[in-house]
């Protein structure tokens, strides 16, 4: 159903100008964090620490490594199918980000051009085989985060990692971040839809109007925080910011993070494909 | 009582960059008083409105609320009894989500989690949003933030309510909503608005501020009605009364 639903916000999309669009996608990704399924139900706790353990594992493998990562897929398989989450929604923000991870891995197979493995007479260099290593290992840890984002809210993030002792000043820039990352990018959306009305052609479109419409929105963005401040002011703040919230672990909670410990540990310890391999060979 | 009074002697203001906003205001508006402040843009409304909570500090003469006089030690003290309500609700709501937001000035106020989660129900339900608890604010909608906005200021109970254009963005059915939500509060009132049919309908008591000064003070329907007055001061009858 959600796919459906998204697939029709994606049409109309696009005939949005761009800012408009990144502002409502976003907003679109901080929606899905408040569905209710088992995995949006699970102690923000649990999902950060799953998270973390599978990010790190995912990291651990040495660089050569590619079939050993594969198993580590059915994570978000799960997420997916459980969470119900849009894949094409979660892929596209992979994508977008993927530049960085291939910037980082494009020159191996330059640099390191001893052959490891002969297919079918194609030889193929180490490099390719960890720039390939590289670019899963990307894939697994970024889809993993967007997807703890989307299937926790952000104020829970929040209230997890206050919970697991992250100092208290992180905690609340994050708060921050997320309630006024929305009024600010309204804000921009504001002027940018000023700038476009009073724009004809090219003229006015020019970076240094751009330039100046940073100017503007930081001036914007210190005033509002004076007025944010006052209001804090106002009701009592005197630096820490209280939390009020009756979470608790629950068996479910506890039985995630036992399964996903004792998977992420046999995915790393023994060669899964490997077995498969043998396995199916044996049947054969 | 005395402890909902609201004394300004003689204030002036100068704000750092030499504007004089305010000059010479001298006041008094005691327990459960409903006043409404009226003038033009720049007439200093805002100003003299933060200086009841002490945000702001008079360069000269007193503010008195209560039985304490404001200085930077009873600065605290004075915030717990005047709740200020801004023009802008996104700015006076910085939490994640609305419960979040209501709860923050009683957790402030180190009363207990029975307690916090009690006043939060009550006053998400004086101003009928106890079911957007748990909605963060920016997927509510204008009327909706500035109703919990004002939730989050009546949670900690305040004695005096002070509320700076209140309902400036607000379509008609919220702001008569906000109207009838205003008029059942007990509190001693300060509005300040440029809605002057808000004024009439919730204030007993009207000042006109102009220029840094109190122009006029008195009875709402005397002060609204005086037409003369009004014009000098860059206001109009208001609609209600224009009709007659």
């Amino acid at each position: 159903m959600l796919c459906s639903e998204f697939s029709a916000l994606e049409l109309s999309w696009k005939s949005m100008p761009s800012f408009d669009k990144e502002y409502f996608s976003l907003g679109h990704l901080d929606l899905l964090s408040y569905q209710n399924t088992f995995i949006h139900r699970l102690d923000p706790r649990t999902k950060i620490a799953v998270t973390f353990v599978f990010v790190l594992t995912v990291v651990s493998f040495p660089k050569y490594e590619v079939s050993g990562l594969i198993p580590f897929f059915l994570y978000p398989v799960l997420i997916f199918s459980l969470g119900d989450i849009p894949v094409r929604f979660i892929l596209k923000k992979v994508l977008i980000v993927s530049p960085f991870a291939i910037c980082i891995g494009i020159f191996n197979p330059f640099l390191d051009t001893i052959t490891l493995y002969t297919l079918s007479g194609i030889h193929i260099s180490g490099g390719w085989v960890s720039f390939f290593s590289i670019l899963i290992k990307f894939v697994l840890t970024v889809s993993a985060a967007l997807l703890l984002i989307a299937t926790t809210s952000f104020p829970g993030v929040c209230y997890g990692l206050q919970r697991l002792r992250v100092p208290e000043i992180f905690v609340s820039q994050l708060l921050f971040l997320y309630r006024y990352l929305f009024v600010l990018m309204e804000e921009t959306m504001r002027i940018v839809r000023a700038q476009a009305v009073r724009s004809f052609d090219k003229k006015g479109l020019e970076i240094r109007t751009y330039i100046n419409l940073i100017g503007v929105l930081f001036i914007r963005t210190m005033e509002r925080s004076e007025r944010i401040y006052r209001a804090m002011l106002s009701r009592g703040f005197s630096g820490r910011i209280e939390t009020f919230r009756l979470h608790s672990i629950a068996q479910a909670d506890v039985l995630v993070l036992l399964f996903s410990l004792v998977l992420c540990y046999c995915f790393r310890r023994y060669d899964i494909i490997g077995m498969l391999d043998h396995v199916m060979k044996g049947l054969l | 009582m005395s402890h909902h009074l609201v004394e300004l002697k003689d204030v002036y203001f100068r704000y750092p960059d030499g504007t004089e906003t305010l000059k010479g205001i001298s006041l008094r508006i005691v327990h459960g008083e409903a006043v409404g402040i009226v003038g033009a843009n720049g007439a200093g409304k805002s100003t003299m409105l933060m200086h009841m909570n002490g945000y702001l500090m008079p360069s000269q003469g007193t503010v008195i609320i209560g039985d304490l006089e404001l200085n930077k030690t009873s600065r605290k003290e004075i915030r717990k009894k005047v709740g200020l309500v801004f023009q802008n609700p996104d700015d006076q709501l910085f939490m994640p989500t609305v419960f979040d937001d209501v709860a923050f000035g009683p957790l402030n106020l180190g009363l207990s989690q029975n307690k916090v989660q009690e006043r939060v129900a009550s006053a998400l339900e004086t101003v009928g949003c106890l079911d957007l608890s748990t909605k963060p604010p920016h997927h509510l909608s204008i009327g909706q933030k500035s109703a919990v906005a004002i939730a989050a200021v009546i949670a900690m109970q305040p004695d005096i309510l002070v509320m700076d254009e209140p309902a400036s963005s607000l379509d008609p059915k919220s702001r008569r909503h906000l109207i009838n939500m205003l008029k059942d509060f007990k509190h001693t009132k300060i509005i300040a608005s440029h809605d002057l049919d808000l004024i009439l309908d919730v204030c007993t008591r009207c000042m006109v501020l102009g220029n840094g000064r109190i122009m006029a003070d008195g009875l709402t329907e005397d002060v609204l009605s005086n037409k003369d007055l009004l014009e000098e001061n860059s206001l109009e009858l208001p609609l209600s009364l224009q009709k007659m």
